[in-house]
């Protein structure tokens, strides 16, 4: 229920979003996939494998030389945004939705895992956001009108795990969340929640999302985050994938609604393809009736944010090679700090860059039948095969968990005896597990296992009807809670940075509405460590506060170190002392194209007088410089110190329709004279009429160019398309369509 | 537990599996895992299990912790939380919200463990 309209050159203002939030009923449930396009042409080009456009977006960054195409791959990107404040993550997901993000995932604020039931209000988080009723609200509202501006469904996404799973899956249900984390085992391993708990929340949780439609992905991917040696544990990462899947088909999920969290287990200088794409294949041999959610490796992903980029790219060239119906940006700043805007946009950005640039590759390459490929990929399945074996063997899942099966370096069936172990009778929420009594009974939609309804004459089928109807299927049942601390809370927070929000103070931003946060690139000729003290003591003088190096790389040993410094300006700056010039006016190369294709037009040129300068004129015209060349001006260059007399002359021989001068030399205005001559001269030989008259250089005002009688003078870092524009206009002029 | 990489050994009864074959064994096992688990959740509760049904029924997140301790306390979590507040609000004539709030407030508990235990 979208009850405003973005405009495109317009902010959107959170505390709009916060109005009558209690009152916001969300338009939809579950998970939307990209629809292929229909009409495959673009621009110049004809693709393979897009989805249907946007209808507002940020191409890529040479998309100005195609028609400014914007051609969408077919995978929905994944960007993850949660800065701590919620209010300022809405802002960066309109700018993610504009680079081509259709799944936004929030990551909970630590800790919150192992909070008992819901967490309310508008709380500041810490590594995250505080996920609660009120903020997801805000944020699907956002999204929803977000969503509008853009033409494309975004689906939101967050985490149900840690112990109040089944409750967070209620709210997300309630709330029109299109995806989420579900992975007990996840719970088990890395927030030691006790096992059996887990599993017995995970089935009440599911069985919720699969009512509300959420597409589900897993956890397995951490264990290649957290194993030592993680290209050693591809045979354990397919069998904690196949135990979550069909643990969760079973409980009544659909095959297309489970997602594997799946990553290329290793990166450079490691041999990574020939190690990672047999891992891709081995998985999708085996889960491939399950959609793939494929994720950049992050275990080895250092501060260098190009280093971190070419990763990226790489494993997006596995996802193409096998495939990804998900394919999840990582940021390149992800080694460095919690992600900045900018970085999601440069994630979104070298998605849509990789795939659409390996458009319909597949067409054109297919993987070998056999060969060390296939010989590897059966060699992991095998040892999956065997895994899952010993599991039995020792007595069921949560006896290997408790002896340590998972998580072990060793490759599989090697063990090294480092594997997560935790106790079957152990961790939180042990010890608060309650056997269902033949009475028990719960009178609620989407509740999982045995419920005797029929004790009260309920049907089975609609248990809820025993009280008229739960909130899945009337929301006024909701209880909506706002606010639970008057301190921590948006509203505070929102105030602090009133002057910001309005307009009236600009600071640069990297996550937080005001934080001032600006980073600097730097080469110091030193060694690292004298390199590291060089730049804060630079940062220091430069008046920044909490200078601090986040990226160090040596260029040699003794000769630099490349350094990358963040730090936070301590000034705002007002936008209305700003003096801002007016915008170059520049036709498109498609208009030039046709104007001079349909018009041709001739241009005799030359510096005039005695002047030597040739290099600000050959910019001009010289197609490789971006001159009128490229338009497909015809141009006849006479060289330097050109007499005006030949100018005009070689204008009439040649039947040219412009004379353009280069003057540099200014003393005693002589450039003005020349240009003066140049005009008496066209008058009097009687083509004045005929030919466009311009003149440029370095010290040239326009203004006073036009005085002597002229068409157009060109100053100080004028270009091709400034004469190129004008030329065609001026034509256009003469000839009246103008 | 540490162990040497006896691979070669352990894949001698798989060897020969076709990939149809190997694929089929994979599921079969992973079946026999999830299976047991599955009926763990069928047959137990837990207190965020109860918390979600209370939601589910209309209770105020503030007030759901609140309930399933009072029933943990006094043994009636195997009979349902939500079960609980039902069988209130049917007794007193009040609504579920009404029966939920007054619960969370420490009221008909006397009554909740009479009607569990004693009418059974």
């Amino acid at each position: 229920m979208a009850d405003f309209e973005l405009k495109p050159n317009e902010k959107l203002d959170v505390r709009e979003i916060l109005k009558d939030i209690d009152k916001y009923e969300p338009r939809r449930r579950g998970w939307t996939w990209r629809k292929p396009a229909e009409n495959k042409n673009m621009g110049p080009f004809e693709y393979h494998d897009i989805s249907e456009p946007l209808k507002n977006s940020v191409g890529l960054p040479p998309a100005k030389y195609f028609e400014n195409i914007d051609p969408q791959p077919m995978p929905v990107i994944t960007t993850e945004i949660a800065s701590g404040r919620f209010e300022d993550d809405i802002r960066r997901m309109r700018m993610a939705a504009w680079h081509g993000a259709d799944h936004i995932m929030v990551i909970r604020h630590m800790g919150q895992s192992h909070i008992d039931g819901l967490m309310e209000g508008t709380p500041q988080g810490i590594g995250g956001i505080p996920v609660t009723r009120k903020q997801v609200r805000a944020q699907r509202k956002a999204l929803d009108i977000i969503e509008d501006e853009v033409g494309r469904p975004i689906n939101y996404h967050s985490y149900v795990s840690g112990v109040a799973g089944p409750d967070v899956a209620v709210m997300f249900a309630e709330e029109g969340i299109n995806g989420a984390h579900q992975d007990p085992q996840y719970n088990v391993l890395y927030r030691d929640i006790n096992c059996v708990r887990s599993f017995v929340d995970a089935c009440e949780s599911k069985k919720i999302l699969a009512w509300a439609g959420i597409l589900q992905i897993d956890g397995a991917h951490n264990a290649n985050a957290t194993a030592r040696e993680a290209w050693k544990v591809m045979p354990e990462l397919i069998v904690q994938h196949a135990i979550n899947s069909l643990f969760s088909e079973k409980v009544g999920i659909a095959p297309d609604h489970i997602a594997l969290s799946t990553v290329p287990p290793t990166a450079t200088p490691a041999p990574c393809m020939y190690m990672d794409l047999p891992y891709a294949v081995a998985l999708r041999d085996f889960c491939g009736r399950y959609k793939m959610r494929a994720q950049q490796n992050t275990k080895y992903i250092c501060s260098s944010v190009r280093e971190a980029t070419v990763t990226h790219v790489m494993n997006m060239f596995i996802s193409k090679l096998t495939s990804a119906d998900i394919q999840s940006t990582i940021t390149p700043d992800e080694g460095r700090n919690v992600p900045w805007h900018i970085y999601n946009m440069e994630a979104c950005d070298n998605a849509k860059q990789a795939l659409i640039g390996m458009d319909g590759l597949m067409e054109m390459v297919e993987l070998k039948k056999d060969g060390p490929l296939r010989e590897m990929a059966r060699d992991i399945k095998e040892r999956a095969v065997l895994f899952m074996e010993e599991i039995i063997e020792v007595g069921g899942y949560f006896q290997a968990v408790q002896e340590g099966f998972f998580v072990d370096s060793a490759r599989y069936p090697e063990r090294n005896g480092d594997g997560i172990a935790r106790k079957i009778e152990g961790g939180v929420g042990y010890g608060y597990i309650f056997e269902r009594e033949e009475d028990y009974m719960a009178p609620v939609t989407a509740h999982y296992g045995y419920n005797n309804v029929e004790q009260y004459g309920g049907d089975p089928e609609n248990p809820s009807a025993l009280i008229g109807g739960c909130t899945f299927e009337d929301r006024s049942k909701i209880v909506f809670i706002d606010e639970l601390d008057e301190e921590d809370c948006v509203a505070r927070r929102l105030e602090k940075v009133e002057k910001y929000l309005d307009g009236k103070a600009i600071k640069p931003e990297m996550e937080w509405c005001g934080d001032g946060v600006v980073l600097m690139t730097m080469m110091i000729p030193a060694d690292v460590r004298t390199a590291e003290a060089t730049a804060l003591e630079i940062g220091r003088r430069l008046g920044l506060e909490n200078p601090e190096v986040n990226s160090k790389e040596v260029m040699q040993q003794a000769e630099g170190t490349r350094i990358e410094m963040k730090g936070k300006i301590t000034f705002d700056v007002d936008p209305s002392t700003l003096e801002i010039p007016p915008e170059p006016h520049h036709l498109d190369d498609a208009t030039l194209y046709k104007e001079f294709e349909e018009h041709p037009m001739v241009v005799v040129c030359g510096t005039v007088g005695e002047d030597e300068h040739s290099v600000g004129l050959r910019e001009i015209i010289n197609i490789k410089h971006g001159g009128i060349e490229k338009w497909g001006i015809k141009v006849n260059y006479l060289g330097t110190s050109v007499p005006v007399e030949k100018l005009v002359d070689a204008a009439i021989e040649l039947n040219a329709n412009a004379i353009l001068a280069s003057t540099i030399i200014s003393h005693d205005n002589i450039h003005y004279k020349n240009m003066k001559r140049i005009n008496d001269l066209a008058i009097e030989k009687g083509i004045r009429d005929k030919v466009i008259i311009a003149a440029g250089g370095t010290q040239v005002i326009p203004e006073d160019a036009v005085k002597t009688g002229i068409d157009a003078g060109f100053g100080r870092d004028s270009h091709g398309i400034d004469v190129a524009t004008f030329l065609c206009e001026e034509a256009q002029r003469r000839r009246g369509e103008l | 537990m540490k162990r040497a990489d006896d691979f070669e050994q352990r894949r001698q009864h798989i060897a020969n599996l076709s990939d149809e074959e190997l694929y089929n064994k994979f599921w079969d096992l992973t079946a026999q895992v999830v299976d047991p688990l599955l009926e763990l959740g069928r047959k137990n509760t837990t207190p965020s299990v109860e918390r979600a049904v209370l939601l589910r029924m209309g209770v105020s997140s503030l007030d759901t912790q609140k309930i399933v301790e009072g029933c943990m306390d006094r043994g009636l979590m195997g009979h349902g939380a939500g079960h609980v507040v039902y069988k209130i609000s049917k007794e007193k004539g009040i609504s579920i919200r009404e029966a939920s709030i007054k619960l969370a407030q420490g009221e008909y508990w006397d009554d909740a463990v009479a009607l569990f235990k004693g009418g059974k």
